[in-house]
């Protein structure tokens, strides 16, 4: 096959891209949109096949089987409480391939024994650089999002100067790779620091935050094959990968946003607010926290009409959204009107609390944005809080010295009345307590949040 | 140094685009959207296939295999979760 004819349908296959990002921004042309990814991705591994350059296939075979067969168990096996520790993985796996790839086509360079153009040495530091920043970046997200390691951020003194003098170490390894073309240790070298620099830069990085490191982290994934693409000189890479970018980007900036927060107060920042001083406040609890049993939350259930459910990470926690979808269409059944009010970074992931609800077939329509629920909230009866605290912490609109100081929230104690679901009196991630709980018209349902809604759902069906 | 130009052009003329196709993403494809993405950045497969191919010396080819099993895993996985966490969204649309 022609050079031109292999370009052409890798044109192709990047116009394929863009319409499959395209669809994917729009819930009527998803499934399409994602079509038309898979489909130009089909087109540009096929005509790289056709590659004349390529030699042997076995080793091609052999990886593409044993990665489908990976990656497809994984898609179809994860169950969906588990979707932001795949994505995760699924990140680092991009990163990895990059550093990879960059690495093979630097050693074949040099074997061959003319000095590489610059360019291409600056390209594949780069792409050492992000891609293992990416690789190791995601595996400690995924091991924190799965429990093998804290969730806790994890600061240290002068952890800022370390991370910058890791990064410094970088740039200057990535120096000696371009004036030196002809040492494959630096290479080496320079991934081996900037894995350290992809672990030090995540693990700073608390639960609560983890919305906007996992969109970060998809950016970095798509900047790795943007700059694979630079060393191999080759557009759809550059293409496909500056797309994943920007559109990284834009998610990253929806989840600061939501969280009042600039990105880089989210990266470094939060090393100050975490465990500075006493935890202050248990005070405000005093004397003012009504617990309730779920016979007794059931009577507010009993004679509401309007009822406005706030899911939080703690569902997903306890596995609690079918339980939650049962207590919907009783709730429905008694002729109340229900719906989902949905935080933009609720969960550990963008869009988690709404992929959960989805899985438990509740309809999309039913779950509200942050706005909408707001402006509802004055009319409703019950505001039903699931394992949220920092999302509903009316501190953000009325503490100007709190952490969460103007971090949009969902004003759920404009309801009437507010059950609030929750294990114990525990501060949530920005570890502050939060006066709702001591509100009027609060009352807490201590327990699992699985367990209380099913408790709540046997107490209401004796009305 | 003329073909570092037109690639540079290529990139930032591509990351324009990304901005500029995902404006208002309802949070309900947050999620979808980002394992869509991801799996498109599965297209240093491409590369991958290339080093794997080549068979230069015994290392870049395991290298080459190696990447081309995590970039697989990327994209085969990536669009396959990708269509069925849709599914699961579209079902109620049918309803």
């Amino acid at each position: 096959m022609s050079g031109a004819l292999i370009n052409l349908s890798y044109l192709t296959a990047s116009a394929l891209f863009v319409f499959c990002l395209k669809g994917l921004s729009h819930p009527r042309t998803a499934v399409r949109g994602n079509l038309y990814g898979a489909l130009g991705m089909l087109l540009a591994v096929a005509v790289t096949l056709l590659d004349r350059q390529i030699v042997s296939f076995e080793v091609i075979l052999a990886g593409i089987l044993f990665g489908s067969a990976v990656g497809a168990a994984f898609a179809l096996k994860v169950p969906m409480t588990a979707m932001p520790q795949m994505v995760a993985l699924f990140n680092g796996f991009g990163g990895g391939a990059s550093v990879l790839v960059a690495g093979a086509s630097f050693l074949e360079t040099i074997a061959a024994g003319y000095p590489p153009p610059a360019r291409f040495l600056v390209a594949v530091s780069a792409t050492g650089i992000i891609g293992a920043v990416t690789f190791f970046g995601s595996l400690v997200a995924f091991g924190k999002l799965q429990g093998l390691i804290t969730e806790k951020a994890v600061v240290f003194r002068g952890q800022q100067a370390v991370n910058a003098t890791i990064g410094l170490v970088c740039v200057v390894l990535g120096g000696w790779l371009v004036t030196t073309p002809w040492d494959s240790a630096s290479y080496l070298a320079l991934a081996g620091v900037a894995s350290i620099l992809g672990v030090l830069l995540v693990i700073p990085i608390g639960g609560a935050d983890m919305p906007v490191v996992i969109a970060l982290l998809n950016s970095y994934s798509g900047l790795a094959g943007a700059a694979t693409g630079f060393v191999l000189d080759n557009n759809v890479l550059i293409i496909a990968g500056s797309l994943v970018g920007a559109s990284g980007i834009s998610l990253t900036r929806i989840m600061c946003k939501a969280m009042n927060r600039s990105l880089g107060n989210v990266l470094f920042g939060i090393g100050g607010t975490v465990g500075t001083g006493p935890a202050p406040g248990e005070e405000i609890y005093e004397g003012k926290v009504k617990s309730a049993s779920p016979e007794e939350v059931a009577m507010v259930f009993d004679t509401a009409r309007r009822v406005s459910i706030v899911p939080g990470y703690g569902m997903a926690v306890s596995q609690a959204q079918h339980a939650v979808r049962d207590l919907a269409n009783l709730l429905e059944s008694r002729g109340c009107e229900v719906e989902f009010a949905i935080h933009p970074v609720a969960g550990r992931m963008p869009g988690h609390m709404n992929v959960l609800l989805a899985e438990a077939n509740i309809p999309y329509d039913k779950l509200k944005e942050m706005d909408e629920a707001n402006s509802g909230f004055p009319q409703t009866d019950v505001a039903l809080v699931i394992g949220a605290n920092d999302v509903v912490n009316p501190l953000a609109r009325t503490d100007p010295d709190s952490p969460i100081a103007g971090m949009p929230i969902l004003d759920v104690d404009m309801a009437r009345t507010v059950v609030v679901i929750k294990r114990s009196l525990s501060p949530g991630f920005a570890g502050i307590p939060n006066p709702l709980f001591a509100a009027d018209n609060t009352v807490m349902l201590f327990g699992d949040g699985k367990k209380a809604i099913l408790e709540l759902i046997a107490a209401l069906k004796e009305f | 140094m003329e073909g570092l130009i037109a690639s540079l052009t290529i990139f930032v003329l591509a990351i324009f685009v990304g901005f500029e196709v995902i404006t208002k993403v309802p949070p309900t494809l947050h999620t979808p959207l980002m394992s869509g993405s991801n799996a498109i950045s599965g297209i240093t497969l491409v590369g991958a296939l290339l080093s794997a191919g080549h068979q230069h010396t015994l290392l870049t080819t395991i290298f080459g295999f190696v990447a081309v099993v995590f970039a697989t895993i990327n994209v085969v996985g990536g669009f396959l979760v990708t269509n069925r966490m849709l599914g699961m969204f579209r079902k109620k649309e049918d309803r």
